[in-house]
């Protein structure tokens, strides 16, 4: 295989931080290389620079050979690379055929040609089976499809290098597979691909060569066929590894939170919560898996009073739970993570200890008389960030200058200082490194086992097969069938998160309404 | 929703004090440039400036009392933007605030003014407080954009008023849009004699101190200021965020109530066409350049009411426009707040200059 | 009375001043549109349409009416470069530049009436744009009324397809559309975020200009303080309502023009109806469509400051 991208000694720093240190690496033609890593190991980095979205501070670009500038985006596609990010970079309300033509220079002129590449993205959705409509609304198509059109935006392009940013991460293990059927079909028509990921079996399955990154360097390049999944991953992470499923709950008790056929109206006014009865017990761990989009955040939105039920009723301990306000809920012995820290769980401009005090304010210690006591505050924050150990902060630091696990942990502190008897988790460890998730992880089971109920929703289903007590799979606003958690089969699962679709038939995903 | 200035302490005193000083120094000598002539030139104006504003002794007083209603709409807008909320209808709630305070000022029921003083400031500060409970309402529960809908209910009030002081309101015999004279047991007594200042200073100073201590000190003021810099993190966080929404705004219209109230109980003891030549928008500039802080509002207050002194003034003198005012607020709050746009500014222009980007 | 009434709404002089009174609302949102579809507030339309009546005004006085509407556009195209640097480049609170830029307008518009001519300024008139009567067409009974306009109304007129072809034809129009609606997509798609926000902003300044100018140079002929008297934010609301799209701000905005005219008519008519009352009408009707329609349709990035990483 000639050798078609070279990258050397490529470094890139911000502020403090290397995040690439001297990184070389060499592809060839119809390979797909993997980049494998932990967060934070530099994999984004290197292919934002390699894609011109950030300037590299030193080190070459060789594009057969020869010499690459790539300063913005626009160089890096002329010398036909394309990025497909873990973040779609899609225009919601605009077409299919407009968000892929957006921003070329061909054809010269003022007008869209609305005929003329409206024919040529059909083409290339047709060779290989996309199934997509170039005049549907990118908001209409399921998420899946709207990959797809990420993936048209490069090839409408000509890119022969490929780099997929995690992109597994939105689709269901059918999906997966026809993904994967996809990248092969790629690969033999002699472009290059470069998979970030941190899933050690897609590497296995998908890729022909990894390169692993730690901490902004190159530890290893290796062929997959010579390596396995247990070396990658010393590799990764510098030590033993293995993710340990958490203890069985021992000791299960009374009912705590009883829902009985909720109904919860999604933001565009569709139903994405349609009739969900379950019951949550002391001492047990409900995880609640299934692709993002099929209502688990209304239905944590719903449980937690941020978001209105239409229908159904919610029980906790007892009392009614339907369409209170947080304040009261709190008062019932819910607590609240939420999956968005930034939005939802924290002022950012508040300092920690406000951030710490803030449920309970206008009570005894923090206030008395209707004036608040700072001392107390603060005398609080102190102690919650010892046993919680947070970092990187004195109590007036404001919040915002935390790091994203910190952050969490301020949030934990909050939420179970009070010991609170529901505990419901929406996406507790998104966007955290392997410390820090090991700490929400560790904590909830203490939680659990000091009597909590816990209802954890996660798209993670590794991290909700790892501590479920029992699972639900929720797809389109239902649930299709109870799981015992510790022994369930991940491709069980993986048929029902994807509503026991057969994969590749068209019909299905055609401008498909959500 | 606003956000919180830098944190290097040296910023903060920077941000807090010197900016806006500045700020109000390059809007003046920019709105000076504006209106030289032959007859005037730059160091006359900005001179006759200083001079008119606090030169002398009764020059200081005609500040001060300037700064009176001032003080109160400013207090007024920067209360409501701690929750997030920007008021800038506080010259329509100033000015029904007035309007309703005549009516009890003008009535001879009354028979101490320890009575009908409070009830006077007090029917001002309602109407001021159910004027803004409708944008407070429409906001909070229906998330309307309240800079439209109180921009539009400030021309309504005022043809509101207008109409009342033509018609239903106007006094007996009179050839001029304004009420009858309060009866003296309605009056803000002089605080200085033979001058215009009043005991609604007095008001206005206890006010800041009521409103500092409740923003800062009281939970309610806490939880304010939480809506105001995340209202979904403080809903989260068991916060009734509607209803502090609307508890803001309408303490907001009856602070300004509470100014156009103060205004003519104190200084013409009647409601007059015209008496208010926009206190409620020179507010906006008041609550912008003292970052929403009451501390900062009184200073800020006195630098505007010392300023519309010193222009009117100047008007006199000099035959400069008072519209000569309004260059120097828009150029005052421009600075101010392009300040905070200016370190990420700094950053990004060192960066490209050491990346090439 | 009723009767009455009825037999003035269906009249051609009705429709006549309805058109006329529309005209300045329809060419200062046609213009805004471009500021808001890209993600930017231009809620300091009505300090822009008030410098550009003046300016309009000044231009005219000088160099005659087409070079002094010129003129107008050529400084509120200047000035706006301030506000598109404090939103777009500092990236500041949109509605707190808005509000400081039309406060400026004010301050500016009437200093400098004064310093240029003095204290007596009402008896000014200056060269004005005449009606230009359309032959043949304009002796439609009723519908005549649009063809016997000035040119700014024609103007206006012409704009609204001119505008809704430019946004949902060409290229241009694509990528001010995908700047307002996810600037971080388009700017993975290599366009210059900024550099559109910029055009953007000074076009909606360009004919906010226009707009201004209709009044001085096409209709009064004369500049009054603070003259646009809320138009620009009835405007700056027309636009929001019309879910920022040109046709739906163009009924909009000849529905508000219409209310205008009947809150006048009113008046001339002689009604006992104390004349505060219809005055207030227009900005009662504004406000009342606002609470009916709500802000469902704004561009996801309106009013958002764009930070580029």
């Amino acid at each position: 295989m000639a050798a078609l991208l070279e990258i050397r000694d490529l470094t890139k720093r911000f502020a403090q931080v290397l995040a690439n240190d001297r990184i070389s690496l060499t592809v060839g033609k119809g390979e797909i290389r993997a980049l494998l890593g932990e967060n934070g190991a530099g994999k984004s980095t290197l292919m934002s620079c390699l894609y011109g979205i950030y300037p590299m501070d030193a080190g070459e670009i060789l594009i057969e050979g020869i010499k690459a500038h790539i300063g913005n985006c626009d160089d890096a596609i002329r010398h036909g690379i394309g990025m497909v990010n873990q973040h779609f970079m899609l225009i919601n309300k605009l077409t299919v055929l407009e968000n892929v033509i957006l921003g070329l220079k061909e054809p010269r002129g003022p007008w869209v040609d609305y005929k003329g590449s409206g024919r040529r993205i059909k083409e290339l959705s047709d060779r290989y089976s996309f199934c997509i409509d170039p005049l549907s609304r990118i908001e209409d198509l399921p998420v899946g499809l709207q990959q797809r059109v990420e993936i048209l935006k490069i090839l409408y392009r000509q890119s022969n290098i490929m780099i997929f940013d995690e992109p597994t991460a939105v689709l269901t293990p059918n999906e997966v597979l026809e993904f994967f059927e996809i990248l092969r079909k790629f690969r033999d028509e002699g472009r290059t691909i470069l998979f970030i990921t941190h899933k050690l079996n897609e590497v296995m399955t998908i890729c022909d060569s990894v390169t692993v990154l730690r901490d902004g360097q190159v530890v290893g390049n290796v062929m997959v066929r010579e390596t396995s999944e247990p070396e990658l991953a010393r590799m990764m992470v510098g030590r033993e590894v293995f993710l340990k499923p958490a203890e069985p709950s021992r000791d299960i008790r009374d009912i705590v939170l009883k829902v009985e056929n909720l109904r919860v109206k999604g933001s565009i006014g569709v139903e994405a919560v349609r009739g969900i009865s379950f019951e949550l017990r002391s001492g047990e761990i409900l995880g609640i898996a299934g692709v993002d989009g099929n209502g688990q955040l209304e239905l944590g939105n719903a449980l937690t009073g941020l978001a209105e039920a239409s229908g159904g009723s919610i029980e906790v301990l007892g009392s009614s739970a339907t369409n209170k306000q947080p304040a009261e809920l709190y008062k019932l012995g819910l607590s609240h993570i939420p999956p968005d820290r930034q939005k939802t769980g924290l002022i950012m401009d508040y300092s920690v200890q406000d951030n710490l005090a803030i449920k309970e304010i206008g009570r005894f210690p923090y206030s008395r008389h209707g004036v608040i006591s700072r001392k107390r505050i603060r005398v609080h924050a102190q102690t919650l960030i010892r046993t919680f150990s947070i970092r990187g902060c004195a109590p007036e630091t404001r919040a915002k200058q935390l790091s994203g696990g910190n952050q969490q942990k301020v949030i934990l502190a909050r939420e179970f200082e009070q010991k609170p008897k529901l505990i419901i988790a929406v996406q507790p460890t998104r966007g955290l490194d392997i410390s820090a998730t090991e700490f929400v992880r560790e904590e909830l089971i203490k939680q659990r086992d000091a009597g909590a109920a816990v209802l954890l929703i996660s798209t993670e289903l590794d991290e909700v097969l790892a501590l479920s007590d029992r699972i639900e799979v929720m797809y389109e606003g239902t649930f299709t069938g109870s799981i015992r958690g510790h022994t369930a089969d991940p491709l069980e699962i993986g048929l029902q998160m994807a509503g026991r679709k057969k994969a590749g038939v068209c019909e299905e995903s055609v401008g498909a309404a959500k | 929703m606003k956000s919180a200035m830098t944190d290097r302490p040296d910023w903060r005193i920077l941000q807090k004090v010197i900016v806006p000083v500045a700020g109000v120094l390059i809007g003046m000598i920019v709105g000076s440039l504006v209106v030289i002539n032959k007859d005037r030139s730059l160091l006359m104006v900005l001179g006759r400036l200083f001079y008119n504003a606090a030169g002398t002794w009764s020059n200081l007083i005609s500040s001060l009392v300037y700064t009176i209603p001032l003080g109160f709409t400013g207090l007024a807008i920067a209360f409501s933007y701690s929750a997030g909320i920007f008021n800038i209808g506080a010259e329509g709630q100033l000015q029904l605030g007035a309007l309703m305070t005549a009516v009890v000022a003008t009535s001879t029921a009354f028979s101490s003014s320890f009575i009908q003083v409070p009830v006077a400031l007090i029917a001002g500060a309602v109407v001021g407080a159910l004027w803004a409970l409708i944008p407070g309402l429409l906001k909070a529960y229906k998330g309307f954009n309240e800079i439209v809908v109180t921009m539009l209910m400030n021309y309504i009030a005022i043809l509101l008023v207008n109409y009342f002081l033509e018609g239903p309101m106007k006094a007996p015999h009179s050839f001029y849009p304004q009420t009858r004279p309060f009866v003296k047991t309605s009056w803000l007594q002089d605080l200085v004699p033979n001058s215009d200042l009043h005991y609604g200073f007095f008001l206005l100073i206890a006010l800041f101190f009521i409103v500092w201590i409740v923003l800062f000190k009281t939970p309610l003021g806490f939880k304010i200021r939480a809506v105001g810099f995340n209202p979904e993190g403080a809903r989260y966080a068991g916060i009734k965020v509607k209803r502090i929404m609307v508890l803001s705004m309408v303490v907001s219209g009856a602070l300004a109530g509470l100014g156009g109230s103060v205004e003519v109980m104190g200084v013409y003891r009647r409601v007059a066409e015209g008496f208010s030549p926009g206190y409620g928008f020179d507010a906006i500039a008041v609550a912008l350049l003292a970052n929403l802080n009451p501390i900062g509002v009184f200073f800020s207050a006195f630098f505007f009411g010392a300023l519309r002194n010193a222009a009117s003034g100047l008007q006199v003198d000099l035959g400069v426009p008072i519209s000569f005012i309004h260059i120097v607020q828009a150029l005052a709050i421009l600075f101010v707040i392009a300040s905070r746009g200016l370190p990420r500014q700094f950053q990004n222009i060192k960066r490209r200059l050491r990346y090439g980007r | 009375m009723a009767g009455s009434v009825f037999a003035m709404m269906i009249s051609q002089s009705f429709l006549a001043s309805s058109i006329r009174l529309t005209t300045p609302l329809l060419i200062g949102s046609m213009g805004s549109i471009f500021s808001e579809r890209s993600g930017v507030l231009f809620f300091t339309l009505e300090g822009f349409m008030l410098m550009g009546a003046f300016f309009g005004f000044l231009g005219s006085y000088f160099f005659g009416a087409i070079p002094g509407v010129l003129f107008a556009v050529a400084i509120n195209m200047l000035i706006a470069l301030i506000f598109a640097y404090a939103t777009v480049t500092l990236a500041v609170d949109q509605v707190v530049v808005s509000v400081a830029m039309n406060i400026f307008a004010l301050g500016i518009t009437g200093a400098l009436l004064r310093v240029v001519f003095g204290a007596h300024t009402n008896t000014l008139l200056v060269q004005r744009l005449d009606v230009i009567s359309i032959p043949v067409l304009s002796s439609i009974p009723v519908l005549g009324a649009f063809f016997n306009q000035n040119p700014f109304t024609y103007l206006g007129f012409i704009l609204v397809p001119v505008v809704w072809v430019i946004f949902f034809r060409t290229k241009w129009g694509l990528k001010i559309r995908s700047v307002g609606e996810n600037p971080k997509a388009a700017e993975s798609m290599g366009i210059n975020v900024q550099r559109i926000r910029y055009i953007s902003i000074l076009w909606a300044a360009g004919f906010a200009a226009v707009a201004g100018a209709s009044q001085t140079v096409g209709n009064l002929g004369t500049f009054v303080d603070n003259m646009i008297a809320g138009k620009g934010f009835i405007a700056f609301t027309a636009v929001v309502l019309g879910r920022f799209n040109p046709i739906g701000t163009f009924l909009t905005v000849f529905f508000f023009g219409a209310v205008d005219a009947f809150q006048l008519n009113l008046q001339a008519m002689g009604s006992h109806i104390p004349y505060q009352f219809p005055l207030m009408m227009p900005y009662v009707f504004t406000l009342l469509a606002f609470f009916a329609a709500g802000s469902r349709a704004a561009p996801k990035a309106w009013g958002t400051p764009y930070i580029p990483d």
